[in-house]
């Protein structure tokens, strides 16, 4: 009786019964499909990296153009996030709980940066935040465009859907009763906010940050029309990595790529595990 | 606390959810609002709490006008369906919340927080579960600790909406006994919402029977079982049949027949009977109709009847015969209610 109770478990662990057919045929092509698109690309930058060798790839990390231009792309980046979570949550907000003319035309204006070329919504925003512009010129003699502050703004730009978008299906499934119950419990609005409602996004809210800062950390097209590009000033690192290309320097762009890479990386990793603990903790938020 | 309902009105966007309705809760007493769903009984229960606000009436919490109060000012304790507990906070800080958030002038040294906390805890018997989260805890748990935090902040008067409705049947009867075990330890006004009939008669002191925005009867469990107030009563809570039926000099006729049962006030009404009210009887003044179908309840059996009705579909009643009763499916059986009641058209 044990015995095959143990026989049991061992093949348990082996290959679980699931009534959803095709487990081994769908994970061999999921590793095979991101072997291809993402491994394999990310293998041969490693691989061009390498041939510059340690003291190379230290020279090119330790470059001071070099390390403005990361400090550059992922300050922004960070700023540009932090903002579209304070904003995207708001916009959210509005987006799920009122019901008013143009709502949905609202809606559907979130997703433009999406669709938009980037380059396009470079242009424009140059545009109006230029010291000329219909913006910029109200801000004289302080500028936005040409600086790192016009970054951030291309940056809220690029990656306020991703906040949104994320946030807003939470919010549409969090149980009116908890506020009605916090309410009765004596709690003001801002008491139900501050401890009820935004703690239930947090997961949620992770998730739109990680989002947009990766976008961000890698945006180029929206970013170069309102930077300036000035070097150690407003010159970001996916520009630097096309500036060492345009020289041929093909081991300088890939090295440069691997440190974004790495740095993505570990930040994105950072935010899962606290995804993960919140999720443990708030429930499966 | 004493609550006074006075004419109140709710209109949701013109469509009438309560219809002018009165009702005088007394202090400590355990008050049922029964109904089907629509009736408007969870309604009146957030007017009380104020999570919603009349559209004409008034609400007096003992002698204070609490009509226009908000709900945090009215400092009621309001127990959801569906628990409602905060997902991301433990038991005890689900429950020490509304001590939390209270202004820094009235709220307690965390200490006393925890003192209250653990001592609620013990009350709903959930002692040594504080550090657990909401999805640790069984249905059973999470109502009982949604009671420990509506309680937490002294309420006035403690609302249940449908408070075991999402639990299954055996940890329903077993909280419904324990509630009320705790509301005579407590002796706190408490109001609940159920469309459970069997739940109102066994726990209530007084059961409010409500159907489309109206209070049908107000009354103990027997009152309203024994005594239905109208048509909807008799028929809505307990098994019952209905007919048709004249008066006429004082004997009561069905299809134009006397059924040995007789009655003051000439006119027309219907007949309204229960099961278990019947005698079978074997004489020409009586009901009589085919058996459908006799089924075996407990110690009963029920028989279902068909009773002619002149080319149009049969009349359906049920009624309890002894278990050795003679009721084979298509034989005809004579009976006779032995209590009823005929309401006038």
């Amino acid at each position: 009786m044990t015995a095959t109770a143990a026989v049991a478990r061992a093949r348990w662990r082996l290959k679980r019964p699931s009534i959803i057919p095709g487990f081994g045929l769908t994970l061999g092509f999921s590793l095979a499909y991101l072997s291809l698109i993402i491994l394999i690309p990310i293998a041969g930058l490693f691989w061009r990296t390498a041939a510059l060798g340690p003291g190379g790839f230290m020279a090119i990390l330790m470059d001071y153009r070099t390390l403005r231009a990361l400090y550059v792309s992922f300050g922004t980046a960070f700023v540009a996030a932090l903002v579209n979570v304070v904003f995207g949550v708001i916009v959210a907000w509005v987006l799920t709980r009122y019901n008013f003319p143009g709502r949905r035309l609202i809606d559907a204006m979130v997703d433009l940066p999406f669709a938009l070329p980037t380059a396009v919504a470079g242009i424009a925003l140059t545009a109006l935040y230029a010291p000329q512009g219909w913006v910029g010129s109200l801000f004289m003699p302080f500028r936005i465009a040409f600086t790192p502050l016009g970054i951030v703004i291309a940056l809220i730009f690029i990656g306020l859907p991703f906040v949104v978008r994320t946030v807003q299906p939470v919010m549409e499934e969090l149980d009116r009763e908890m506020e009605e119950a916090a309410a009765t419990l004596g709690a003001n609005r801002f008491q139900t906010i501050s401890k009820v409602i935004l703690p239930g996004l947090t997961p949620a809210i992770l998730t739109g940050f990680a989002l947009a800062f990766a976008r961000g950390v890698g945006e180029y097209g929206s970013v170069i029309f309102i930077a300036g590009n000035i070097p150690y000033v407003s010159e970001i690192a996916p520009l630097l990595i096309v500036i060492k290309l345009e020289e041929f320097n093909y081991a300088g762009a890939t090295a440069i790529a691997t440190i974004m890479l790495l740095i993505s990386f570990a930040m994105l990793f950072v935010i899962n595990l606290i995804q993960a603990w919140s999720r443990r903790r708030y429930g499966n938020a | 606390m004493e609550v006074t309902i006075n004419n109140i009105r709710k209109e949701f966007e013109r469509f009438p959810a309560l219809n002018d309705v009165s009702l005088k809760i007394g202090s400590g007493e355990l008050i049922a609002l029964l109904g089907p769903s629509g009736s408007g009984k969870t309604t009146l229960l957030r007017l009380i709490a104020g999570l919603d606000f009349p559209t004409a009436g008034q609400i007096f919490f003992g002698a204070e006008d609490a009509s226009h109060h908000s709900v945090q000012e009215r400092n009621v304790g309001f127990v959801f369906q569906h628990y409602a507990l905060f997902r991301h906070m433990t038991v005890a800080e689900n429950i020490g919340f509304g001590l939390k958030v209270r202004p820094s002038s009235s709220r307690p040294p965390k200490t006393e927080i925890r003192k209250r906390v653990s001592n609620l805890l013990d009350m709903v018997q959930l002692g040594g579960l504080e550090k657990r989260y909401p999805n640790q805890l069984s249905g059973g748990q999470r109502q009982r600790v949604a009671l420990a935090r509506a309680m937490a902040i002294e309420p006035r008067i403690l609302l249940l909406d449908e408070p075991f409705g999402a639990l299954d049947a055996k940890v329903r009867k077993e909280l419904r006994r324990w509630l009320r075990e705790f509301h005579d330890r407590t002796g706190h006004t408490t109001v609940f919402v159920t469309h459970d009939q069997e739940e109102a008669l066994e726990l209530a002191d007084r059961v409010v029977v409500m159907s489309q925005g109206k209070i049908e009867q107000v009354g103990s469990a027997d009152d309203v079982y024994d005594r239905p107030g109208s048509p909807f009563v008799f028929s809505f809570i307990g098994e019952s049949s209905q007919l048709p039926v004249e008066v006429k000099d004082g004997t009561v006729l069905f299809q134009g027949q006397p059924i040995g049962i007789s009655e003051t006030g000439d006119g027309a009404g219907e007949l309204f009977f229960r099961p278990e009210d019947v005698n079978l009887i074997d004489t020409q003044d009586a009901l009589f109709g085919k058996v459908t179908a006799s089924r075996r309840l407990a110690g009963t059996r029920i028989a279902e009847i068909d009773i002619a009705n002149n080319g149009h579909p049969p009349y359906h009643v049920e009624v309890e015969v002894p278990l050795h009763a003679p009721v084979e499916l298509g034989s005809e059986v004579r009976f006779r209610p032995t209590r009823w009641k005929i309401f006038r058209k």
